[in-house]
């Protein structure tokens, strides 16, 4: 027989979203569990190893769609753990967009005014710190010299990366082994244990039903090496459900409850965007890197430098100008992929033959050194719909980590393809100009468009056709659940999202507090940074009143 | 056979001895299946390690089809899929990996672990496969770690402005 537990708020998915709200509540005072998909690592298990079964695999998901495949954190942490730490804030332009229609995509009370004090408080919890031209890698300085050879303007990212820690390993994916990079393991996930929150990794949750005062939380444990075998099952109550399993996995949760639960909002599993996401791969021409941009390593070579650094440094934001037309609007940030995941899908260009795999391809790898990765954010069209849910989690798992097959289906329309045109084009305006490399899109026909942003599964807005969550983040027609991951996001960013994704979660907070105490819960909200900083808490001051509606 | 076959049209090398007919033998150095493909297919977290016979006979049956619809002849002494030149080999592949085809998906996977036994050694830790002189890593020019094991690069910057940042960028490093 299966024993029924009970907390106050059981939050699933311990990334962004769920570390964020598991900080404050258990802060604040309520019972908080956490209920996590994948195994806790700490900074001594991050490997530098490609071995299958190793921290690379361990700790993320992979899921193959119809179109569009999804690459995210699977471990406590979530994608803090994978990411690549680039915090930039989104453009004032993103917040004002319309739908075809003419409505505001998202909701009226929300800004890049009304996020900034949300943004100060991530900032100073992580931290978020900008970066200068000594943190920025031999491959975001090429990208830079290239983009000012072009006539662009490049800027050093902020992020939330200990620059004094950093090794420049570049094995960010598989987790920072040296604690450099500002994981949720280091501020808001221990802050939240010290509060007695609790934690338990393997443990994926299914499905929710309803009690008489709240919800019944369904999980299955997952085993520790195999993720395809489940090891036992059980239930927890609660008077408030946190869903943040991320854009991927929330509104699968979601559909698998509806039977029970009653009707979702039409728009869970639907508007899902890839946050527009696109990579091209360069091979530069290392005499071209000398004689066009100056540059020179200390040991001889121009480049070469592709294995050397860590995520994204460099970024252009010239065409993130609120006067062009939406989709037309992107940024161009240089990225590192480490081999695998950013090998397979680069194309060979002028390819004979086949183009991502092959004789010419192998050709292309062994230049691997003077790769050089550019990725671009456009505004896509919120094209993604997610089918019926498998059987268990989000996807169906074919390897025993990392790889499943998921229920999302994508068809980029007319104007994301155009977008990706654009950015594709600029790319290549500014990397081959003068012969400085040959450039090529990653093909789409291998496993669809990719994203490593996925956004707006179950997104905030004020019309509840298109929305499934109000400005609170309170899932229509459910009150009492909350959605404070990337899927509530209502649109792509045309930045990297988790800073935003922090930032809604920190504005969602007050409101989940005030759903808690109506519930009969004691808990406050007002707790400092979790290292006990409180500038960010009297900047967001003036805005409570309006969000616990006092 | 069959799979090294696959392997070798994924990331094709040179032949092991001269009689080798899985490897057609059409790119310098070692390819796939010098750098391990069959180990790492065989490895069960995979998760397709128990489906490689269905593999082999299903590439066959459609290297026999593809074939016949083409009045190829086939040498019995050998699989169908390694009778055909490697031109055939690869025209095969992108069909059965084009977005359209049904069996798609099967074959994509078969050929992203083809790829990462060249390009991750996977089924290896990377210490050991780089200390084994590991061909796909090799090729690569993949760097080797320092005497822990672990990575460091105290040399990864230039150093110096190289761009004019956006005018318009704000007070924390972000666009407006
Ligand atoms: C390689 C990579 C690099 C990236 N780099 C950057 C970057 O530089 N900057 C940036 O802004 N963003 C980056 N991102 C994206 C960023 O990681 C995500 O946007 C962010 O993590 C999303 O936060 P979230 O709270 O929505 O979900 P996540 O962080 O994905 O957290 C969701 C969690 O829920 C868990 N989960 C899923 N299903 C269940 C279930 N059924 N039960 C229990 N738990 C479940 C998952 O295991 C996961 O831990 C990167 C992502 C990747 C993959």
């Amino acid at each position: 027989m299966t024993t029924t537990e009970s907390t106050d708020v059981l939050i699933v998915g311990s990334g962004f979203g769920g570390a964020i709200a598991a900080y404050h509540l258990a802060a604040g005072g309520a019972k908080v569990t956490v209920l996590e998909r994948g195994p806790w690592l700490k900074a001594a298990d991050f490997d530098h190893d490609f071995l299958l079964g190793s921290s690379y695999t361990r700790i993320f998901d992979f899921v193959v769609g119809d179109g569009m495949s999804l690459l995210g954190g699977n471990c406590v942490g979530g994608g803090s753990v994978v990411y690549f730490a680039a915090m930039p804030r989104a453009p004032r332009f993103v917040f004002d967009r319309v739908s075809a229609t003419g409505q505001r995509i998202w909701p009226e009370s929300i800004s890049r005014d009304v996020l900034e004090p949300w943004y100060d408080r991530v900032a100073e919890a992580l931290p978020i710190t900008q970066q200068d031209w000594n943190d920025v890698t031999f491959a975001g300085g090429l990208f830079a010299a290239a983009c000012a050879h072009a006539g662009r303007t490049a800027n050093p990212v902020p992020a939330a990366v200990d620059r004094t820690k950093c090794t420049n390993c570049n094995w960010m994916m598989s987790g920072c082994r040296f604690d450099a990079k500002r994981s949720l393991l280091l501020n808001y996930l221990p802050a939240a244990l010290a509060h007695g929150a609790e934690i338990r990794p393997l443990h994926e949750v299914q499905k929710l039903t309803r009690t008489e005062g709240g919800y019944r939380v369904h999980y299955k444990v997952v085993d520790d090496v195999d993720y395809r075998v489940y090891a036992g099952e059980g239930e927890i109550d609660a008077k408030i459900v946190v869903l943040a399993a991320g854009a991927g996995a929330t509104p699968v949760i979601l559909q698998r409850s509806e039977p029970e639960l009653g009707p979702m909002p039409r728009a869970v599993g639907r508007y899902f965007s890839g946050n527009g996401e696109r990579l091209n791969t360069a091979v530069v021409d290392e005499d071209r890197a000398r004689e066009l941009l100056g540059l020179k390593r200390g040991d001889g070579p121009a480049f070469r430098a592709n294995q050397i650094g860590k995520g994204p440094v460099v970024a252009s934001w010239d065409t993130l100008d609120a006067s062009r037309p939406t989709h037309s609007r992107y940024s161009l940030e240089q990225l590192y992929f480490p081999p695998g995941f950013g090998t397979i899908l680069a194309q060979v260009p002028d390819a004979t033959g086949p183009s991502w795999f092959g004789k010419e391809k192998k050709e292309l790898v062994r230049q691997w050194q003077s790769w050089l990765t550019v990725f671009t954010m456009v505004e896509d069209d919120n094209e993604g719909v997610f089918g019926p849910p498998p059987p268990t989690g989000n996807a169906v798992r074919i390897s025993q980590q990392m790889l499943g097959r998921g229920p999302i289906r994508y068809e980029p329309s007319a104007n994301t393809l155009r977008g990706w045109a654009e950015s594709d084009a600029a790319v290549r305006d500014i990397l081959e100009r003068d012969g400085l490399a040959r450039v090529m899109p990653w093909t789409n026909d291998v496993v669809g468009a990719y994203t490593v942003h996925p956004l707006a599964s179950c997104r905030i807005g004020d019309d509840p056709q298109t929305s499934a969550l109000d400005d609170g983040q309170e899932l229509r027609g459910h009150p009492g659940i909350f959605v404070t991951d990337g899927s509530a996001v209502p649109a792509a960013l045309t930045v990297n999202p988790a800073l935003t994704i922090s930032a809604l979660a920190e504005r969602a907070v007050p409101g989940i507090v005030k759903a808690a105490r109506d519930r009969g819960v004691n808990v406050s909200y007002g707790a400092p940074a979790p290292g006990g900083e409180t500038a960010g808490r009297r900047g967001v001051q003036a805005q409570l009143p309006g969000l616990t509606g006092l | 056979m069959t799979l090294e076959a696959f392997a070798d049209t994924i990331v094709p090398g040179e032949k092991r001895s001269p009689d080798d007919r899985a490897v057609a033998g059409v790119s310098a150095g070692g390819g796939a299946v010098a750098a391990g493909a069959i180990e790492l297919l065989e490895t069960p977290a995979t998760g397709i390690s128990a489906a490689l016979d269905d593999y082999a006979e299903a590439l066959n049956r459609n290297a026999r089809e593809y074939a016949e619809g083409r009045g190829l002849p086939l040498d019995d002494a050998v699989p169908p899929f390694v009778a055909l030149p490697f031109e055939d080999r690869t025209a095969l592949v992108q069909e059965l990996t084009s977005p359209r085809h049904r069996e798609k998906e099967l074959w994509v996977l078969l050929a992203l672990f083809s790829n990462m036994a060249f390009d991750t050694a996977a089924h290896l830790h990377t210490t050991d496969a780089i200390a084994a002189g590991h061909p796909g890593l090799a090729a690569m020019g993949f760097l080797g770690p320092g005497e822990d094991g672990l990575w460091r690069f105290p040399d990864f910057s230039y150093g110096r402005p190289l761009a004019e940042p956006h005018p318009d960028t704000t007070a924390s490093g972000s666009p407006a």
